[in-house]
């Protein structure tokens, strides 16, 4: 019972995780079909965001609160640079898109090595995190009980963004039918414009909270990425809600399989797991629908 | 008003439009009409900014608005209800609506010329029926209040009940007087009733134009025999 509880609370911290990474991803590949390789960098920036905000502010009881809103902001300028020099050009050739992305990566892992060197920074966390919290007989670290906090933030924020808001209704209908929102006044370029920004700023977020768990390097958005990935094809694309559930599902079936296996191996099962859904659901958990495709 | 001039427009290598000129005086309706794979829907593609013309002009209100994106057409006044009844499926029909406005009272306004949306306000627009999706586009685009009103086939594929509604609606907005309407109609009856004149497009080209009107029913029907 103790393996189970413990197991699963592991889990969901890194569902949790990968969540947060995948939200950002599941805006800007679920909702727009933009294949951004480069969106594990958005993560890297995110976390030197940290970094660099703990050098400038010393007391690490403020520096995180306000490395969160910085990060977004870094990263999403970054997103939204992205989009308005290379995505915009690139929109329905995926292939081009992948390709160029990646080498945006590449140049942006680059530029970090040789801008904070090859060696792991550190970001101290704040003292109202240090500790553990007792759940169900278990001892579940606050720092990870804080990234599921954020991760359950911006997925409430996303989703209320999406939901109720004017912007959110122009995102929504441009991922739908682009040319029909264009015929009923929605600007569809300022929107992907403004949906991007909030995507990869979502990734900056993620890289500020993985701080508080993993060293900032500038390949830290490698790691993520395909999980990231798998978490929005899973869930089925376009889905938030599936992003949500594949995400809690992956870090809980890995956390598992980690326990009973090894870490190595457990990656390679739960990819296999994966596929083999796709094979099954290749539209993943959740799907759209409609009378007609109009 | 509305005015393409000489436009000549196509896909890919394909010319579909040929030095196409067309005008709709301000508060006048007009038909196109033709059959299959005339050019009719291109041809409303173009005034709407959604295909480039090759050569040509597209005036509104006499602005040049060639280069203009749709969605700034939309703001200087043109309404587009394009064919197949679209709708955006995942959002709901309040949501479709309040796409374009929040304002309680310019969608209670729409609601009232369509009444049947008001029930399936909460229901996803994806599962509204073909007919209800269709009042829904026109209710929509009335919301953008246009000066310039394009409808392309608004009574294609809807059961005959409700294109008894849809046209009522069409014919209350041609006779308003302060809505400019370009139709494009394959029911040449109801088209003619509907508008004060019309074209007859075929392969690319208006072959034949005139009055509206239920006298020119022969002239029209003779011109897209040939």
């Amino acid at each position: 019972m103790d393996v189970i509880v413990s197991q699963l609370f592991t889990g969901a911290s890194t569902g949790a995780v990968l969540l947060l990474v995948a939200l950002g991803l599941a805006l800007t590949f679920g909702q727009m079909g933009v294949i951004n390789m480069a969106h594990g960098e958005f993560l890297m920036a995110g976390a030197y965001t940290a970094y660099l905000t703990q050098q400038a502010v010393s007391n690490s009881d403020v520096s995180l609160l306000i490395a969160l809103p910085l990060g977004f902001l870094v990263a999403g300028m970054l997103g939204l640079l992205l989009e308005m020099t290379v995505i915009s050009r690139m929109y329905h050739r995926p292939l081009d898109t992948l390709l160029v992305t990646f080498g945006v990566g590449l140049i942006l892992q680059q530029v970090a090595r040789d801008v904070f060197g090859a060696q792991p920074k550190a970001v101290a966390s704040p003292t109202w995190l240090h500790g553990q919290l007792d759940l169900l007989g278990y001892g579940y670290p606050v720092t990870r009980l804080f990234i599921v906090t954020i991760a359950v933030g911006c997925l409430a924020g996303t989703a209320a963004v999406l939901k109720y808001t004017a912007l959110g209704r122009r995102i929504r209908a441009t991922v739908q039918n682009r040319d029909l929102a264009e015929t009923v006044g929605v600007s569809t370029r300022g929107t992907d414009r403004v949906t991007f920004f909030l995507g990869s700023g979502l990734a900056g977020v993620a890289g500020v909270a993985l701080t508080l768990v993993t060293a900032t390097v500038s390949n830290l958005g490698t790691s993520y990425i395909v999980p990231a990935f798998l978490v929005v094809v899973a869930g089925g694309i376009g889905q938030i809600k599936g992003s949500v559930i594949a995400a809690f599902a992956l870090g809980i079936v890995g956390a598992f399989l980690t326990y009973y296996t090894s870490g190595s191996l457990a990656t390679v099962l739960t990819f296999v797991l994966v596929v083999a859904f796709l094979q099954i659901r290749p539209q993943g958990l959740f799907t759209v629908r409609t009378r007609s495709l109009a | 008003m509305l005015e393409l001039r000489g436009v000549t427009a196509g896909y890919g290598r394909t010319i579909v439009l040929d030095d196409v000129s067309v005008v709709v005086p301000t508060g006048d309706a007009v038909a196109v009409m033709g059959h299959n794979g005339a050019g009719k829907t291109t041809l409303l593609r173009v005034a709407v900014g959604l295909l480039p013309v090759r050569a040509g002009t597209v005036l509104l209100d006499g602005e040049d608005v060639t280069r203009l994106r749709p969605n700034a057409r939309v703001r200087r006044g043109l309404g587009y209800v394009p064919q197949g009844q679209q709708c955006f499926p995942q959002m709901t029909t309040m949501e479709n609506l309040q796409l374009i406005t929040t304002s309680k009272a310019e969608i209670r306004g729409v609601l009232d010329t369509f009444p049947a949306l008001t029930e399936l306000l909460s229901r996803r627009a994806g599962l509204l029926s073909g007919g209800q999706r269709q009042q829904l586009a026109i209710a929509r685009t009335l919301l953008t209040q246009p000066r310039m009103l394009i409808l392309d086939e608004p009574t294609e594929g809807i059961q005959p009940n409700v294109v008894q509604e849809i046209e009522q609606v069409i014919l209350g907005l041609t006779q308003r007087g302060d809505l400019s309407v370009l139709l494009v109609e394959q029911h040449v009856g109801f088209a003619l009733r509907s508008t004060g004149s019309y074209y007859v497009l075929e392969s690319g080209r208006i072959t034949a134009q005139g009055e509206g009107g239920a006298g020119a029913l022969d002239s029209v029907r003779a011109a897209m025999a040939v």
